[in-house]
């Protein structure tokens, strides 16, 4: 699977903030590190700061702040605010849905859907960031 | 026999002996719902004590009360599989839970393991069960390339 440019930007600013809540940082100098457009990016943490994950500091040198709970905010949680995670029993019907067909491939459908939605909710800000760590060595 | 400690904790790890098992199956059951003797009765038969490469260790607090528990063992050749740690069960008492025992617990088990001279744990959980698949990632642990399979029996 692959995650919409926004929530990936979304995952890159909040592990970038997380990783040091003390500091601040300006969109522009995330951006910069991720290679990605500043305008997406500044976006992105307007809507990260109205969940509470981040917030704008004021004044000289002001930027953003992580402001969540690294540990008990997942990457689902993160994930659900920029894309709807749609499962394959919850999206529109599809021809062929009520044959055996159908319904065999739904099932193996939904066994990859439940592997793929546990892994993201099981997986916290601080454990991504020790994951993050473990790639830097 | 004390596996493990640290002056800044406040709890023990050591091995399970044969007075500390209906705490343990205590516990269990205040956890799981279901009383369970006869399987406590043989895990202990097999797991308990000091054997080899099989883990049967406990967390308790300077009162001897029981906080939490953890049990694994080496594995070998199981679907070609080099020897392995498994843990197949952790519990710890709702009362203690998010002071560290669970990772005090999972760190021992895993020493045992490294000293038996492996390097790869595994354990196997339900995707449901988000609290402990949530710990066993805060662990380190990711997803390994064998995964579980089952079926219903036809009767
Ligand atoms: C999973 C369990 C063993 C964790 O034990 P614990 O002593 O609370 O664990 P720790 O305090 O060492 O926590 C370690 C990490 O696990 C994760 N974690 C623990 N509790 C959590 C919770 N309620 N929500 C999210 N993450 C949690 C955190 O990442 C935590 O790290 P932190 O302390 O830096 O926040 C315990 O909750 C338990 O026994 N649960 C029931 C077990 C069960 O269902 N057993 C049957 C199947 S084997």
């Amino acid at each position: 699977m692959r995650l919409q440019k926004a929530t990936r930007c979304a995952l890159y600013a909040v592990l970038e903030l997380a990783s040091d809540p003390k500091r601040q940082l300006s969109a522009n100098e995330i951006a910069e590190k991720y290679d990605i457009s500043t305008n997406h990016l500044a976006k992105v943490l307007r809507s990260l700061g109205r969940e509470g994950l981040v917030e704008a500091v004021r004044g000289a040198g002001g930027g953003y702040r992580f402001s969540g709970n690294a540990k008990r905010t997942t990457l689902l949680d993160v994930i659900r605010l920029f894309e709807t995670v749609e499962t394959v029993s919850s999206g529109e019907r599809e021809p062929g849905d009520d044959t055996p067909e159908g319904l065999a491939l739904t099932q193996v459908i939904e066994e990859v859907e439940a592997i793929e939605r546990a892994t993201f909710h099981s997986i916290t800000l601080d454990t991504m960031m020790k994951l993050v760590g473990r790639h830097r060595k | 026999m004390k596996l493990s400690s640290s002056d800044d904790r406040a709890f023990d790890i050591r091995t399970v002996t044969g007075e500390d098992l209906p705490a343990v199956a205590a516990l269990d059951e205040r956890i799981s719902g279901i009383a369970k003797p006869d399987y406590w009765q043989d895990v202990f038969e097999r797991y308990g004590g000091r054997r080899k490469g099989r883990y049967f260790l406990l967390a308790e607090d300077a009162n001897k009360k029981l906080l939490g528990y953890i049990m694994g063992e080496v594995r070998a050749w199981e679907f070609d599989s080099p020897p392995c740690g498994w843990i197949f069960g952790i519990n710890v008492d709702s009362e203690g839970r998010q002071t560290g025992v669970g990772t005090a617990l999972y760190q021992a088990i895993c020493d045992g393991f490294r000293k038996y001279g492996v390097h790869t744990v595994r354990t196997t959980v339900s995707h449901k069960n988000e609290l402990v698949m949530s710990f066993f990632r805060s662990q380190g642990m990711m997803a390994s390339h064998y995964i579980q399979l089952e079926t219903e029996l036809e009767s």
